[in-house]
């Protein structure tokens, strides 16, 4: 398939791996940031072509695995209001809260609906206009333009039965965050190319200049991956710490302009807290005053929230690269897909998931 | 079996479902959860030889003759997809169960439960579609019942289709008769069927449409009876897909299964929506494709046999099994590099971004 095999081929995978093995001269500790990166390397069992010196660790880019536990039993509470139709990515539906998942609350009898677009949202609003129609906007940059168009065009065309439960995160606060721990082993970044397809990649040469620290955008591909890899353990082992861009294809510097300014319409920077890894200040986004109105926490008052994580769960390590998931006494043994801890078991990009699904155990 | 079948039934303990106390979607999904179902309720329920071979329909012995027996229940939204309905794939679905036994079709019940208020030319178009695909399976449907179930109900249509068949092979055809050496035959390329149907439900639009895969499949099983090849096991890739069926397969065998990423066909259109879906085509259901366990070396034979048939001329040897690491399937990768090719854990679901 065009755009797709060229990126999958078993001999240009065995050149750029012969590649790192040349430029390689000391163990390397690298990060990719994004979880669809970590379900590559594991679905093509790519370490496996790579030199023992290099050692890849996963980040935090799994929206799913990073939305706090009181914010999903929220949505759940939210769901079973019986007016309300809730509006999700499907990969949200599996996480647990503290008691249920929003799947749980479905098969309750909740109206839960997996739509691919928050769009798609806006449409079910207007057809069902005596329900309350929410939508979960869940993820980082790269979501963000079509939730803020959604929000756009409920206010501009006065549809008032539609509102979003916000849990949008940002990737360079959380990347300086992971930085600045003391426990950080980081030495080089694979920076997620998707987010960078809207938000380009000034703020990340800030950040490897501030650090030492090189950063390649990266694709999602094996080879985007590999030749990231390259790029990155180029820079190391000549010291040079820029930002380079791998993923040319798809992503230029200013990044997506137009998307930027509608975020930037609707959205405000604000703190936001980390499943597992805490509060991060200005590292979320939140509806702006003006739209305020479509804000489903405001319009659905839920208290008495006490969300209670698991006490084995060792999600955080895990999202800052501390721990690998075979490294949790839990994994594969009392947290499974089917009864999971944590969200990194069970989202699609969660690196938990990712290990236990590829049957990567050691 | 020795056991004293009238000694009382219980439950097996710790509880049954540690993750739900109700039944899930994916409890039906083909993944882990329903192996969960099957190991922990039903088969201790109702606990047999028969039912232990775990195959996809039973092998009965009645005067001398071995039956093939099974039963399979449909219930698809939407009714009518590009290349089926509901009507082909319940006589495609039980005759190809039928087939997987090295059997001979023969006769199929159908039962339906219709929901009030369907309109009754969607019901002739099943019916219509049915009787089509028993005439082009060689089935009779001898036997039935309907019931018609209140507005909100049901969806429309369902269907149960049980059939009786005619045992062909000399040998027994099961996952216990995998050996180590076998080569993995798939029959054509994956995933259309699940496609196909997702591609109406979700509003999705390809510039040609991805047609369901829905077909039966015994004159090719028959074919590879007659040519001699020894067939040690057969499967459909129904729900769950590939994936699925080689775990279950490589669990019963406690065997490893080796597959080549590369090797497994898929069309361009099923990869494309796949890619665009978050998909894997390895999980996605087909209705009209199985895997092939036969010694290596008759491997070649059975591939030139089953590509003589439209329905089969894809066909391609995508793995072999081997001794270590038992119970498991391997996948190489395109890259060409190795890893676990896993069950499903719940169903697939479409990713955030």
């Amino acid at each position: 398939m065009k755009y797709v095999d060229e990126y999958r081929d078993e001999a240009a995978a065995a050149r750029l791996a012969a590649a790192v093995r040349r430029l390689v001269r000391r163990p390397w500790t690298l990060m990719e940031i994004c979880g669809g990166q970590t379900h590559t390397i594991l679905k093509t069992g790519l370490e496996e072509l790579l030199p023992p010196e290099i050692n890849l660790v996963h980040g935090p880019g799994c929206p799913v695995c990073v939305t706090p536990l009181a914010l999903i039993d929220k949505a759940v509470a939210i769901a079973a209001r019986p007016e309300v139709i809730f509006c999700s990515f499907g990969d949200m539906l599996r996480v647990p809260g503290s008691s249920r998942s929003l799947f749980d609350a479905k098969a309750a009898g909740a109206d839960v609906r997996i739509l691919y677009s928050p769009l798609d949202a806006l449409r079910l609003a207007k057809a069902n206009p005596t329900r309350e129609v929410v939508f979960f906007a869940v993820g980082f940059e790269t979501t963000a333009p079509a939730n803020a168009m959604a929000v756009w065009q409920a206010a501009r065309e006065g549809i008032a039965n539609f509102s979003i439960l916000v849990a949008h995160v940002l990737v360079p606060p959380a990347i300086r965050a992971i930085l600045d721990s003391p426990n950080c082993r980081v030495q080089a970044f694979l920076a997620p190319g998707h987010v960078c397809t809207v938000m380009g990649y000034e703020d990340y040469e800030a950040i490897a200049r501030d650090y030492r620290v090189p950063i390649v955008v990266t694709g999602f591909e094996p080879l985007d991956l590999l030749e990231g890899v390259r790029m990155a353990v180029a820079q190391l082992e000549s010291g040079r710490a820029e930002v380079e861009n791998q993923y040319a294809r798809a992503v230029r510097r200013e990044g997506n302009r137009r998307a930027q300014e509608l975020i930037a319409e609707v959205f405000e920077i604000s703190p936001r807290s980390w499943r597992g890894i805490g509060e991060i200040a200005s590292s979320g986004l939140r509806l702006r005053e003006r739209y305020r109105a479509f804000d489903a926490e405001l319009r659905f008052p839920i208290t008495g929230i006490e969300a209670a994580e698991s006490e084995e769960c060792i999600a955080g390590a895990v999202l800052q690269g501390l721990k690998r998931p075979y490294e949790c006494p839990a994994f594969a043994v009392r947290c499974t897909p089917e009864s999971p801890l944590g969200a990194p078991m069970v989202s699609s990009e969660g690196a938990c998931a990712a290990y236990y699904r590829y049957g990567r155990r050691q | 079996m020795a056991e004293d079948s009238s000694r009382a039934f219980t439950w097996s303990c710790p509880p049954l479902f540690r993750d739900s106390d109700r039944i899930l979607l994916a409890h039906g999904g083909g993944g882990r959860l329903m192996q969960q179902l099957l190991e922990k309720l039903f088969l201790p329920a109702f606990a047999n030889d028969a039912l232990e071979r775990r195959h996809d329909g039973a092998v009965v012995e009645v005067g001398g003759l071995r039956l093939a027996f099974t039963t399979d229940s449909y219930v698809v939204r939407p009714l009518v997809f590009p290349g089926g309905d509901i009507g082909s794939l319940a006589i495609h679905g039980t005759v190809n169960d039928l087939a997987m036994c090295g059997a001979r079709p023969l006769f199929l019940s159908a039962g339906f439960i219709l929901e009030e208020g369907l309109p009754v030319a969607t019901l002739e178009r099943v019916v219509g579609s049915m009787r089509e695909a028993a005439l082009a399976a060689g089935v009779a449907l001898v036997t039935g019942d309907t019931k018609v179930v209140d507005k909100g109900k049901g969806d429309g249509i369902f269907i149960n289709t049980a059939g009786i068949g005619l045992v062909e092979a000399s040998q027994p055809i099961g996952p216990r008769q995998v050996r180590p050496g076998d080569a993995v035959i798939l029959s054509g390329d994956l995933g259309a069927h699940g496609i196909a149907v997702l591609s109406v439900r979700e509003g999705l639009e390809f510039d040609a449409p991805v047609e369901s895969d829905s077909a039966p499949l015994w004159a090719p099983v028959q074919a590879l009876i007659q040519a001699g090849v020894e067939l040690h096991c057969l499967r459909d890739l129904t729900r769950g897909g590939l994936s699925a069926a080689l775990n279950e397969i490589a669990t019963a065998a406690q065997l490893a299964i080796r597959i080549e990423e590369a090797k497994v066909p898929v069309r361009e259109a099923v990869r494309g929506a796949c890619e665009l879906l978050g998909l894997d085509p390895l999980y996605v259901a087909c209705e009209g494709r199985f895997a092939a366990f036969v010694p290596g070396e008759q491997a070649e034979r059975a591939v030139e046999v089953l590509r003589r048939f439209p329905v089969s001329a894809a066909a391609e040897i995508a793995g072999r099994v081997e001794e270590a690491p038992a119970g498991t399937v391997i996948l190489r990768s395109r890259i060409g590099a190795n890893r676990v090719l896993d069950l499903l854990s719940g169903e697939q679901l479409p990713r955030i971004c």
